[in-house]
């Protein structure tokens, strides 16, 4: 009796095996692939369209831009993901751009301090340590304390690749989380710091950059900098799947923004 | 019935030979990757530039140990000499209850109190960019050790038999004499054991160094804003990819940072079975 049982079960779990694959066949399965700062937008986007269309996956694994460009372009997803702007030779081989939402990183420091207006090249000093007292700047006679994000962040990426000081900043202490930078730097005036523009609250106050104050206008007609677009990419030439058509048609519709928005990042549209 | 109990007891060992292995397992692909020896000795940590030497943050974990031992040794064992031997018991009622209280305080509520208190004044007094270092650390390490060393330390000089005692003091020594030069060599194993103790509760600390530490892989300064082996885990496990060698080097200093231990265990061992002999 036990055998017969344990057999009938395991023919059971074999069937169930199959009806999970068909089961994705009928949905689709849309494969996504790239920027781990994407990781957010991302999960409120799947989240939001698992709801509209339950039978299609969305699948994400967060790779890094460049893995991403080149996953798609070698057709290993269906879909890449780059929180930067696409190379001219990416460009090239058939890479075509759908910008989802644009990310802000705002430059926060203490709102005792006076100086609040900064150059690129400035932050950029500040970040390496060329300038290393906030009197050179016009402000009090206190040296700087460089609050950054440790390692692996994606602010940390961001930040450092648009201000061109990739691997060159030297930190007086690193956090790990954006809420510790905002909250340690409201609470050293000599601190600046940065932080995701969705994050910055009154505690700190954002500096304005190259003349800009950082806001979700300025990030979206593009005249504040610090800023990079969240891309998804497709392959000139290569005809979505219907599912992956979709999941793309949905990320750049109006219906997206309430989640791209709640997600932290700016609707680009 | 003995069945369950030897089970309950072999699920302790089942834990440790579990995350044993699990460590090991994980933490030696990088160490393979990177090389041991730039890996125990690189100058570097700096994941974004593939640098993984961990050499400043087993530095600064010894320096801050080292540190926390020098200051709150010498505290905890006065104490432990005063309750035991010298306090009236009015004094010693309201100092040991207290004792006791500080080792019940989680590690999180020490980093917020160094935080808010400890940081701006060593910023302040230092006229330091930010107060967050290596010396921050020191003082909340040395204050989170203390109850075990004192507690400790007060119980293996209680347990010095009285006739050593009154020997010494028949002979014409006085009180102090008699508890320097003859409880406390008689309590010696006891106490070093307290000591131990402590070393290993402050290389494993990792939450309240945190807080106050800065967590910059810098070679360790008192002054400066440093990372040890237990928040090198903490701060980069987050963002770290799964399965990229980043994550793979978390989980080596994760092995580092087990041997260390083992190896304090293995002091610690040693120093109870020299009591006993």
């Amino acid at each position: 009796m036990k055998k017969v049982l344990s057999f009938v079960f395991a023919a059971v779990l074999a069937v169930s095996l199959f009806v999970g694959c068909s089961g994705n066949q009928k949905g689709g399965t849309v494969n996504t692939d790239g920027s781990t700062s994407m990781a957010d937008v991302m999960g409120a986007l799947t989240e939001a369209f698992r709801e509209k269309e339950p039978d299609i996956t969305v699948n994400y694994s967060g790779t890094g831009s460049g893995s991403g460009i080149s996953g798609v372009l070698d057709g290993t997803c269906d879909i890449g993901l780059s929180s930067r702007e696409l190379k001219q030779e990416e460009m090239d081989k058939g890479a075509v751009a759908h910008v989802v939402a644009l990310d802000g990183v705002a430059v926060v420091v203490n709102p005792k301090n006076v100086v609040a207006d900064l150059t690129t090249e400035q932050i950029a000093d500040i970040f390496t340590g060329k300038i290393s007292n906030w009197s050179e700047l016009g402000g009090a006679d206190a040296p700087i304390a460089v609050y950054g994000r440790e390692d692996g962040s994606g602010t940390r990426s961001a930040f450092e690749e648009i201000v061109g000081v990739e691997g060159a900043c030297v930190y007086t202490n690193e956090y790990g989380s954006t809420g510790d930078v905002i909250g340690n730097v409201a609470s050293n005036e000599n601190a600046i710091g940065y932080a995701s523009l969705s994050a910055v609250d009154s505690s700190v106050a954002a500096a304005k950059v190259n003349g800009v104050m950082p806001s979700e206008a300025t990030v979206k007609d593009g005249s504040y900098t610090i800023q990079r677009p969240f891309v998804m990419v497709t392959r000139e030439g290569t005809e979505l799947s219907e599912a992956a058509q979709a999941f793309l048609d949905f990320a750049v519709s109006a219906e997206a923004e309430q989640y791209i928005t709640a997600a932290g990042a700016v609707y680009p549209n | 019935m003995q069945f369950l109990f030897t089970l309950c007891g072999l699920v302790a060992v089942g834990f440790v030979l579990l995350i044993t292995g699990y460590l090991v397992v994980s933490g030696l692909p990088a160490i393979r990757e990177i090389g041991l020896f730039p890996f125990l000795f690189g100058k570097t940590w700096a994941a974004g530039q593939g640098q993984y030497g961990i050499l400043p943050l087993i530095l600064t974990s010894l320096y801050g140990t080292a540190g926390a031992i020098v200051i709150g040794v010498p505290v905890g064992f006065f104490t432990a000499v005063f309750l035991a031997k010298v306090a009236p018991k009015k004094a010693a009622d309201l100092i040991r209850p207290a004792v006791s209280l500080l080792a019940g305080i989680p590690s999180v509520v020490y980093g917020l109190v160094g935080m808010c208190v400890l940081v701006p004044a060593l910023r302040e007094w230092f006229r330091l960019p930010a107060g967050d270092s290596l010396l921050a650390a020191v003082i909340v390490l040395a204050v989170m050790i203390l109850p075990s060393i004192i507690s400790l330390s007060e119980t293996a000089l209680e347990a010095v038999p009285k006739e050593y005692e009154e020997a010494s003091l028949a002979l014409g020594a006085t009180k102090l004499e008699t508890y320097f030069r003859v409880s406390v060599p008689a309590a010696g194993s006891g106490i070093a054991a307290a000591v131990v103790l402590g070393i290993g509760r402050a290389i494993g600390e990792a939450m309240a160094i945190m807080m106050v530490a800065g967590n910059v892989a810098n070679m360790p300064a008192l002054t400066r804003s440093v990372r040890f082996l237990t928040t090198g885990i903490s701060i980069e496990l987050n963002y770290s990819q799964d399965g990229s060698l980043q994550r793979q080097a978390l989980f080596s200093i994760g092995l580092v940072l087990f041997l260390f231990i083992m190896l304090i265990n293995g002091l610690l061992n040693l120093v109870l079975k020299k009591k006993r002999e």
